[in-house]
């Protein structure tokens, strides 16, 4: 990449300063004997333009809004729009929810989130006995369109772009979003948002399976069908890594098992006879801010050049769309420590600055008292303000990516690129994402990290400040955010409404339907979405797909 | 207790929540630190986790909610646990749980909290000097 000459003169220049390290060295000895980073490549005391000097600009790194996007998806990035400001929220009831929405765009956040209620996830309604304890707590708790309409009250959908942090059930939920939408006079082709519709994540790291994974991938890839001519600037799925970071994984790791499912999905979409160009351009990914400040840099810039090389050379893609990695990003939950937890705030920002040099689309920036409760409303607010700091005061937005060219930053792209190709073609050779997950293979992976990143923690290798070091004494937290448990009684009270109100005998005709559908091989969401405006309830369409599909059983994956 | 029996630990995750990082760190070290552990995976009701506890006859059940539906399943564990006339097993838990709602956890018989931050040989620590049996 550099001159000949000028390159051996700097080689030469490194080579006399490292020999005359010695009485810096002995005077001020180095804080470790080797720096290594949370993915386990070392880290270099100084990095030189050697170190990338077998980089080929433009096939690696290139220009903004061209392949292979290192430098980010769009030509001028912040200089034209921010990203979105999007806070992941929901609890309780619909009602509860609709107000926090209103808030937060009052606020001046520019999308919504939605977070629903585990029942909600994993296709039970509020009254199922295993809901018990559980209705309203991580999320909003939805049981029929009824309690989607509430949630979107005077909420305009041709306006606002929605995000739903929905896997399993996401026909369902969307088939509500479109419904709601149609109430209000907007038309399914209008509708922006995005599902995360990603099934594998959930069993590698998240836990809100219902269906086994072939029945899953039929539902997968009869949604993007369906979007695809539907809903056309529907994100049709979000394919997630930030959970497989939260369950454990390193940086590397995080691309490689989330870059690996998505190879997946793409040939399950193929395999149902859809062309790559027709789908591709509206996958979507969703990472993870975490620690590290430069590795994550480089990880957003290794992930997008990884996705676009697959894309392009393995799957054949044309429309640079299809090879366009475009990203959501959360800051990392499991860095938040109950001890001081102001200084989330900070580590937050720190995190929410590597997602805005990494070139995210749109980022969920976490509240300082998450490590114990629900947030509150002021802690949502001081999120909210670290981005629009980061946008609006920092100047990091005023040109395209800047920290490209760094020798550091490039050569760690480079390192996280190969290792994470690496671990892609192990995964190939198992037969890909879902056969490895089903061998166990990536959910051991995920463990032993996060076992050798907590014993780091437990020798004081890793400083969690406030936890292992620095460590003061505090009054806990007061007046959190609490979800009464009679959320469940109205949410109750609100189904039996519902079943004696609505037409009984053609909710059992379109369920029936629906089963032979499943049966079959026709695309699910027409009949969903019919069962969904017959208000049958999220719990007996996802059973009536139980009675068809199947449960998932997960693999054991400890001791041994 | 015989001094050749190793300390068994049902690690349950009673619930809907799907968050097992803590709960798989907390059964590698007490397996590293030489005990029994059996894992019972997600999703299991009250009722499985206690006949699960009985059947492997387990001294510990350490268990791990994050979703915030402790303040149901502790206590529902514990009262199927009475029922059942088991008084000698020590319970513990983690996860996501407020300071404020420990007082009441304990005072239905989980005996000790622990939260994020917890150090693994603190854990261990405490199940040796605090076995029932």
């Amino acid at each position: 990449m550099f001159d000949r000459t000028m390159l051996e003169e700097i080689a030469r220049e490194h080579k006399r300063w490292s020999d005359n390290l010695e009485p810096s060295l002995t005077k001020t000895p180095e804080r470790k004997s080797d720096f290594v980073n949370t993915s386990g490549i070392p880290v270099n005391r100084v990095y030189m333009p050697m170190d990338i000097d077998d980089s080929d600009y433009m096939d690696e790194i290139g220009l903004p809004g061209e392949y292979p996007f290192t430098r980010g998806v769009q030509p001028t990035m912040y200089r034209g729009r921010l990203w979105t400001m999007r806070q992941y929220a929901g609890f309780a009831t619909a009602e509860d929810t609709n107000r926090r929405y209103r808030f937060l765009l009052e606020q001046g956040q520019t999308g919504l989130s939605v977070a629903f209620d585990l029942p909600t996830q994993i296709g039970y309604d509020s009254n199922h006995p295993l809901a018990q304890g559980e209705v309203g707590k991580v999320g909003v708790a939805i049981d029929s369109l009824k309690d989607m309409e509430i949630l979107f009250d005077q909420i305009p959908l041709d306006k606002v772009s929605t995000s739903m942090t929905i896997n399993a059930p996401a026909a369902v939920l969307l088939a509500m979003y479109i419904a709601v939408g149609e109430q209000q006079g907007v038309v399914s082709k209008g509708l922006r948002g995005t599902i995360q519709n990603d099934i594998l994540k959930e069993y590698s790291a998240r836990g809100t399976y219902i269906f086994p994974p072939k029945p899953s991938m039929r539902i997968i890839t009869d949604i993007f069908g369906f979007c695809s001519k539907e809903v056309p600037q529907w994100n049709s799925i979000s394919i997630s890594g930030y959970h497989i970071r939260e369950a454990g994984s390193t940086a590397v790791q995080e691309v490689a098992f989330t870059l690996a499912d998505g190879i997946d999905y793409v040939e399950a979409a193929i395999h149902a006879g859809l062309d790559v160009d027709e789908f591709a351009p509206r996958l979507s990914f969703f990472f993870n801010a975490h620690l590290d400040f430069l590795e994550e840099i480089a990880k957003f810039r290794a992930a997008r050049r990884l996705w676009a090389v697959i894309m392009r050379e393995r799957f054949k893609a044309k429309d640079p769309r299809s090879m366009m990695m475009r990203f959501h990003t959360q800051t990392a939950g499991c860095t938040l420590t109950a001890k001081q937890p102001k200084n989330n705030i900070v580590r937050v920002a720190f995190q929410a600055l590597s997602a805005v040099l990494g070139g995210t689309q749109s980022l969920h920036t976490n509240s300082m008292d998450e490590a114990f409760c629900l947030p509150s409303e002021e802690a949502v607010q001081v999120a909210l303000k670290t981005q629009q700091l980061i946008a609006h005061e920092t100047g990091v937005t005023d040109t395209v990516d800047p920290l490209a060219g760094s020798y550091y930053i490039e050569k760690l792209t480079n390192e996280i690129y190969d290792r994470a190709r690496n671990y892609i073609d192990t995964i190939d050779e198992l037969g890909g994402a879902a056969a490895a997950i089903e061998k166990g293979y990536i959910q051991r992976e995920i463990q032993d990290s996060a076992y050798r990143y907590q014993k780091e923690i437990e020798r004081n290798e890793r400083v969690v400040v406030g936890v292992n070091r620095f460590q003061v004494e505090e009054e806990p937290p007061k007046d959190l955010l609490r979800v009464d448990p009679a959320v469940r009684v109205s949410q109750i009270e609100r189904l039996e409404k519902l079943k004696s109100d609505r037409n009984n005998e053609k909710v059992k005709d379109i369920l029936s339907d629906l089963r032979s559908v499943a049966e079959g091989s026709e695309n699910l969401m027409p009949v969903i979405l019919e069962a969904v405006r017959a208000y049958a309830t999220l719990g007996e369409i996802c059973d009536a797909l139980r009675d068809v599909f199947g449960e998932y059983q997960p693999v054991s994956t400890l001791g041994g | 207790m015989t001094s050749t029996r190793k300390i068994r630990v049902l690690a349950g995750k009673p619930g809907l929540d799907g968050h097992d990082r803590g709960i798989k760190v907390i059964a590698n070290a007490l397996m590293d630190a030489g005990m029994e552990v059996i894992y019972t995976g997600l999703r299991q009701s009250p009722e499985q986790i206690v006949e699960t506890a009985i059947q492997e006859d387990v001294d510990v059940i350490a268990l791990s909610i994050l979703s915030g539906a402790h303040d149901f399943l502790f206590p529902r564990i514990m009262e199927l646990l009475q029922e059942k006339g088991v008084h000698d097993v020590l319970v513990i838990g983690g996860g996501i749980i407020p300071d404020e709602d420990i007082a009441e956890l304990k005072k239905v018989g989980i005996a000790e909290i622990f939260g994020p931050g917890t150090y693994t040989d603190d854990i261990i620590t405490y199940i040796k000097e605090n076995l029932k049996r």
